[in-house]
């Protein structure tokens, strides 16, 4: 009655990507193209309570390097109960509020080598029982096992001088990646105000990295330990304003434990100046406990365009400031429909005065604008 | 016979006119304002009871040079007690938003309820309602055009009676309460006989003629409800069009409040 099925959709990306600077590297190169396919499928049942979702993520980059990978990131079987919903398979779920950082958006793993912003994931295979009621949704999950995330090779910008070497890869589970982990939501829509409460137990999704020596070269070792984050996000929507928090509280098994947070606002003009368009200004403050962590004491301002024309046409611009040190991290997205069918996305990237000292320092000369084009079917 | 039938003739008129006047005073309000008051709860009275209905959505915008490009959706709509509807809007092209859902709580009073599903993040997202002037989907509808029309959210004033494509309907002006709203006023055509809206013109901040809206191709379904399979907008100031065209209509499908939360907006595709 409500969808379709047996029905193959998706799209196909031509993305091209241009470096400001020259590489610090001899085998990186000035620019790269690349090319991404996206496949989805899905089949409801007869009574609309049951469905299997499949969808496979692939990416072939002209450095034929760490780009290069495919992913299931969905393939689950879905079905609701009298009283709750059951999930089984691997899927993407994402938890969260604010534009800048995703703190509590911590299920699925990162596929890093697809952009720095770190919002692309690796499907997690999982259970998880959902049960709603009035006083609001509680979700259970077990993680069946941890999805590494994906590494950029020699070959490709935006790397680390040291390259990630998987083989090195530790865990400090003697289960490895096998480790089972289990999360819960809590999540609740009180009028104006959106909440959830978050808890896991298990694998980190981020590693630590350490410098060590294999066959004389030096490379970088993930470790990734087991921790429990206790975490929340809340927004209160207030006429043209958006207010929104996200915080965690992440216990280490084997190190101190830290605090970190996102928080801020997004206020919107509506119907600038008498046109359609509206225009948005958002500023986030980021605080992580850790010295060395992204966004230990960062401000981050932006502005979004939103024309409301036919092609929906959006900008988004932000910049990002270390309050401890000149850097700056500045992002241009621009995105365009063209046809009912192809649509036009562009994205400048600038890491500006990075100090030395600063996780960002690595990316200094990667600078880059990149335009992807991409046909929907 | 004759003569009473004479009779009958001159008198019926002068009995038609006090009846008239008598029911008028009797059932309308005294002043225009409570007159149409008193048929927009009418028009929202004749639509009570339907539950819950869904339908298929074929949006056509058109510019003036006669280029159009075509939209595809899906909604749900369900009825709530003592407020507003509840409703999702799915696209299903163009191809780039495709599993994009809308959901929407109206409020009688206040601000509505909005959140948007992105599928390509699986991202939520609750969005102020306060854009209810920004065009939906680049079309010449606002979100406040195509939102549940509440009886709370205008005042009115009955203006008098006309012929309209042959029918006979109460004209009335209706003003929007939330000083949101991209309109000083509405004026809008009700159908005497079926009290369904049939034609509304909106007049923007600067009171002047801004849009039309034409609605027809009405049907009845279980013998109580209009819905309308054609609504066409006008744009006077930009020569800009959408033509909305509804199709498969389903009433009481059995839909519930756990088909309108933002959990099953995620699953909406």
């Amino acid at each position: 009655m409500y969808s379709f099925a047996n029905e193959i959709t998706g799209y196909v990306g031509f993305e091209g990507r241009g470096f400001i600077d020259k590489p610090l590297y001899s085998n990186q190169k000035d620019n790269s193209l690349s090319t991404s396919i996206n496949l989805e499928y899905f089949h409801d049942f007869e009574e609309v309570n049951e469905s299997i979702v499949a969808s496979i993520f692939a990416r072939k980059d002209s450095s034929a390097d760490g780009r290069d990978h495919i992913d299931i990131s969905e393939l689950y079987w879905w079905k609701a109960y009298e009283n709750f919903e059951l999930y089984i398979g691997a899927r993407k779920v994402f938890w969260g509020v604010t534009e800048t950082s995703h703190l509590v958006d911590v299920i699925n793993s990162s596929d890093s080598v697809e952009n720095v912003d770190g919002e692309d994931k690796l499907g997690q295979p999982m259970i998880s029982l959902l049960y709603e009621q009035d006083w609001g949704t509680v979700e259970l999950f077990a993680l069946l096992g941890f999805r590494e995330p994906t590494y950029l090779g020699a070959k490709d910008r935006l790397r680390s001088e040291l390259l990630v070497d998987k083989d090195s890869t530790s865990y400090e589970s003697s289960q490895e990646e096998k480790h089972i982990d289990f999360a819960v939501r809590y999540s609740h829509v009180l009028g104006d105000m959106d909440l959830g409460l978050i808890y896991f137990n298990g694998t980190s999704r981020n590693a630590t990295y350490s410098k060590i020596s294999v066959n004389n070269e030096d490379i970088l070792q993930a470790h990734y330990n087991q921790v429990q984050i206790f975490g929340g996000d809340f927004q209160l929507t207030k006429g043209d304003f958006l207010w929104k928090l996200e915080a965690t509280h992440s216990k280490p098994r084997s190190d101190s434990s830290y605090y970190s947070q996102v928080g801020g606002f997004e206020y919107t003009f509506v119907g600038l100046a008498d046109s359609n368009a509206d225009l948005g200004i958002f500023a986030e403050y980021q605080y992580d406990e850790r010295d060395y962590a992204f966004g230990q004491n960062d401000l981050a301002i932006g502005t979004r365009f939103v024309l409301n024309d036919t092609q929906s046409t959006e900008f988004l611009a932000a910049i990002t400031q270390d309050l401890d040190n000149k850097t700056k991290f500045i992002s241009v997205e621009a995105s365009r429909r063209l046809t009912d069918t192809w649509s036009i996305e562009s994205e400048l990237r600038i890491f500006s005065t990075v100090g030395s000292d600063d996780s960002l320092y690595e990316l200094r000369e990667d600078d880059y604008l990149q335009v992807v084009l991409k046909r929907y079917f | 016979m004759l003569s009473l039938h004479q009779n009958k003739k001159i008198i019926s008129p002068v009995i038609t006119t006090l009846f008239v006047g008598l029911l008028s005073t009797f059932s309308f309000g005294a002043t225009p304002e409570q007159r149409g008051l008193e048929i927009a709860i009418e028009v929202d009275k004749r639509d009570n009871g339907f539950n819950d209905n869904t339908s298929t959505l074929e949006m056509i915008l058109g510019n003036k040079y006669g280029e159009s490009t075509t939209r595809i959706m899906r909604t749900k709509t369900l009825e709530q007690e003592d407020d507003g509807d509840k409703s999702q809007i799915t696209f299903d092209n163009p191809r780039d938003v495709k599993g994009t859902s809308f959901l929407s709580f109206t409020h009688k009073v206040g601000s509505d309820d909005q959140w948007l599903y992105l599928p390509g993040l699986k991202r939520v997202k609750r969005i102020s309602s306060s854009n209810k002037s920004g065009p939906f989907m680049g079309s010449e509808f606002a979100f406040e055009d195509i939102s549940s029309q509440e009886v709370e959210k205008y005042t009115y004033k009955y203006l008098k009676e006309e012929k309209l494509m042959g029918r006979d309907t109460y004209l009335l002006e209706r003003d929007p309460v939330d000083p949101k709203s991209g309109y000083t006023k509405q004026n809008v055509w009700i159908d005497k006989e079926r009290y369904i809206a049939l034609k509304i013109d909106f007049y923007d901040r600067k009171s002047s003629l801004l849009k039309t809206l034409t609605i027809g191709d009405y049907n009845q379904y279980l013998d109580k409800f209009w819905r309308a399979n054609k609504w066409e907008m006008v744009n006077h100031q930009t020569g800009k069009t959408t033509l909305l065209n509804y199709s498969n209509w389903n009433f009481r499908t059995g839909l519930k409040d756990k088909n309108f939360t933002k959990n099953s907006l995620k699953r909406s595709r």
